[in-house]
């Protein structure tokens, strides 16, 4: 049974149209990223999943629930990790857990939670005492509290810096392991690709592309580029395949039957004793199909 | 599901000093300060000591300030930063938070002016009346139950956590002027009479002091005044519920975005 099942959605604020037709099948028990640059419509699409906005128009089913119209039962059953969310400061970690656990009618234990995002030696702490990264893992205990069956994690890792986002990965995956249906946004290519089994990307209001990280793009049968130096003493001319393209002294070869295309080049150096210098087999990488889909490259 | 807002919401209140100060100890500060400055005498137009006028017209005061400025500078704070936004997210039904706020007010306005009634009683001879206390006590609730209305008026006016503070002082101090609750003026000029009478904090100020003052007999009861107040809460009321917002204005919803730097011997 799927988790989310949303068809033709749109969302317009007056002349701006901010989600323009999307449909999306996410199953019970996936990890699901939307990707996209800003603006390109990721918040808005969640929040009205989430029942924060109604849609313009469109067919939406969260959990068997019309989200803007479920009302408490369907609150219960969800949990919100906020883009960049909120809790008094004033309180403990241990109070808001607390808290905020007992706004729900079944919940995950505060000692859990805290013992899950590891934020066992700040228990006690106040959270406006807590580093940027921890307070991101209050937030997503928060989200776990209600013990949902399916978490909205929006921009989880956005405005970290490299190391931090390492470890919030971390987190995430035991979060993952949980065996919860997560739908999460990003604009990090890498993220989408270390977290989620499936990846929608969206832009400009728009799904342009579904699939797996493997195959997302038709990353799978996409071609694989062959790069090596231009021996010196040879021209571009005298190379052995088709359509090999020079630059700055470096040949690249768009190959669709690499086998062969590498036979025919590595034959033909070792028959005339030459080295192909810096040789390169390569595929596209993920962040190309995605600068490419997005129209960013 | 109330009690647990109303817990929460005290809790946090007294985890904030500066408004805990303000509210509590603020008013008693102005009580005792007024007291020395004008000498406990008689004050001829009204017929009662300094202390008598003073005192529940500053218990009024603070019980404003912990129901108006409390509940319109903390909610629209909580709304910037996305805690509204985070509640709308639970199970907590919208009406149950918000009246586990309201209730919290509420009792800490109670704490506010049973410790100024007290003051008065033990340093200052005033004296409580069995035959006017119901009638102190349903001028508070409805006192108390309009000034929380209006601050949930201006959280949910206020486009920002910064422009409650601003709003509820350019309302909450000239109000309080011409309300004479800092001075009894013995001669006023007509027109602040008048607007002095269309605000609610006069009618609170004189139906609260009237019950404690003793050159008058009769249970008190200023219904006028209670339907003033009782007209002025039921208006915010439907007006507040009309405006009121989860989220912050476009584009502040964002803020300015930090950059997270991973804390010292973090892993």
């Amino acid at each position: 049974m799927a988790a989310i099942q949303v068809t033709g959605l749109v969302k317009r604020y007056g002349e701006v149209t901010a989600v323009d037709g999307v449909s999306l099948r996410i199953e019970e028990g996936e990890v699901f990223a939307l990707l996209g640059p800003n603006g390109a419509g990721k918040t808005t699409t969640v929040e009205i999943l989430e029942g924060h906005r109604a849609p313009t128009s469109g067919e939406i089913s969260v959990l068997g629930f019309r989200p803007d119209k479920g009302g408490r039962d369907y609150r219960e059953r969800i949990g919100i990790v906020l883009q960049e969310g909120s809790v008094e400061r004033d309180l403990t970690v241990r109070e808001a857990l607390d808290i905020y656990g007992g706004m729900y009618p079944k919940r995950r234990s505060t000692g859990e939670l805290i013992d899950l995002v590891g934020l066992g030696e700040k228990a006690g702490a106040r959270i406006k005492t807590l580093s940027g990264g921890q307070q991101r893992r209050l937030e997503l205990a928060l989200g776990l509290v209600g013990d949902p069956d399916l978490i909205f994690l929006d921009e989880p890792t956005t405005g970290f810096d490299p190391s931090a986002r390492r470890q919030a990965w971390g987190i995430l995956e035991n979060l993952t392991a949980l065996g919860k249906t997560i739908l999460l946004t990003t604009h990090y290519m890498d993220e989408a690709q270390h977290l989620a089994d499936r990846i929608a990307v969206i832009a400009r209001g728009r799904i342009i592309a579904e699939g797996t990280p493997e195959t997302i793009g038709g990353r799978a049968d996409g071609r694989t580029l062959v790069r090596f130096a231009l021996p010196t003493g040879v021209t571009p001319e005298q190379l052995p395949v088709a359509g090999a393209v020079v630059s700055d002294g470096t040949v690249t070869v768009e190959a669709s039957s690499p086998t062969r295309t590498l036979h025919d080049l590595t034959s033909w150096a070792v028959s005339r004793g030459l080295e192909l210098e810096h040789l390169e087999v390569d595929r596209p990488s993920l962040e190309d199909v995605y600068l490419e889909l997005t129209g960013d490259g | 599901m109330v009690w647990h807002q109303f817990r929460y919401q005290n809790k946090i209140f007294w985890r904030t000093p500066i408004a805990a100060f303000f509210t509590i100890v603020f008013p008693l500060l102005l009580l005792v300060l007024f007291t020395a400055l004008f000498g406990n005498e008689t004050i001829e137009a009204y017929g009662i000591t300094t202390a008598q006028y003073y005192t529940p017209g500053l218990a009024v005061f603070a019980a404003m300030s912990a129901s108006y400025t409390n509940l319109a500078i903390g909610t629209a704070i909580a709304r910037d930063g996305l805690i509204l936004k985070r509640i709308r997210g639970t199970p907590i039904p919208p009406w149950a938070y918000l009246t586990g706020r309201v209730v919290s007010a509420i009792y800490l306005a109670f704490i506010a002016l049973v410790l100024m009634m007290l003051v008065g009683v033990i340093f200052y001879g005033i004296q409580v009346y069995p035959r006017t206390l119901p009638s102190a006590i349903v001028t508070f609730l409805v006192g108390v139950g309009c000034f929380s209305a209006l601050g949930m008026l201006v959280a949910a006016l206020s486009p920002s956590g910064e422009a409650a503070p601003a709003i509820t002082n350019a309302t909450l101090l000239p109000i309080a002027f011409i309300s004479d609750i800092f001075i009894p003026i013995e001669d006023p000029p007509a027109w602040m009479e008048v607007a002095g009478s269309i605000f609610p904090l006069k009618a609170f100020a004189v139906a609260f002091r009237d019950a404690f003052d003793p050159n008058l007999t009769g249970a008190q009861f200023h219904w006028p005044e209670l339907g003033l107040m009782l007209a002025w809460g039921v208006a915010a009321t439907l007006l507040a519920i009309r405006l009121f917002k989860w989220e912050p204005a476009a584009g502040r919803s964002r803020g300015p975005r930090r950059q997270r730097q991973p804390a010292e011997g973090e892993t």
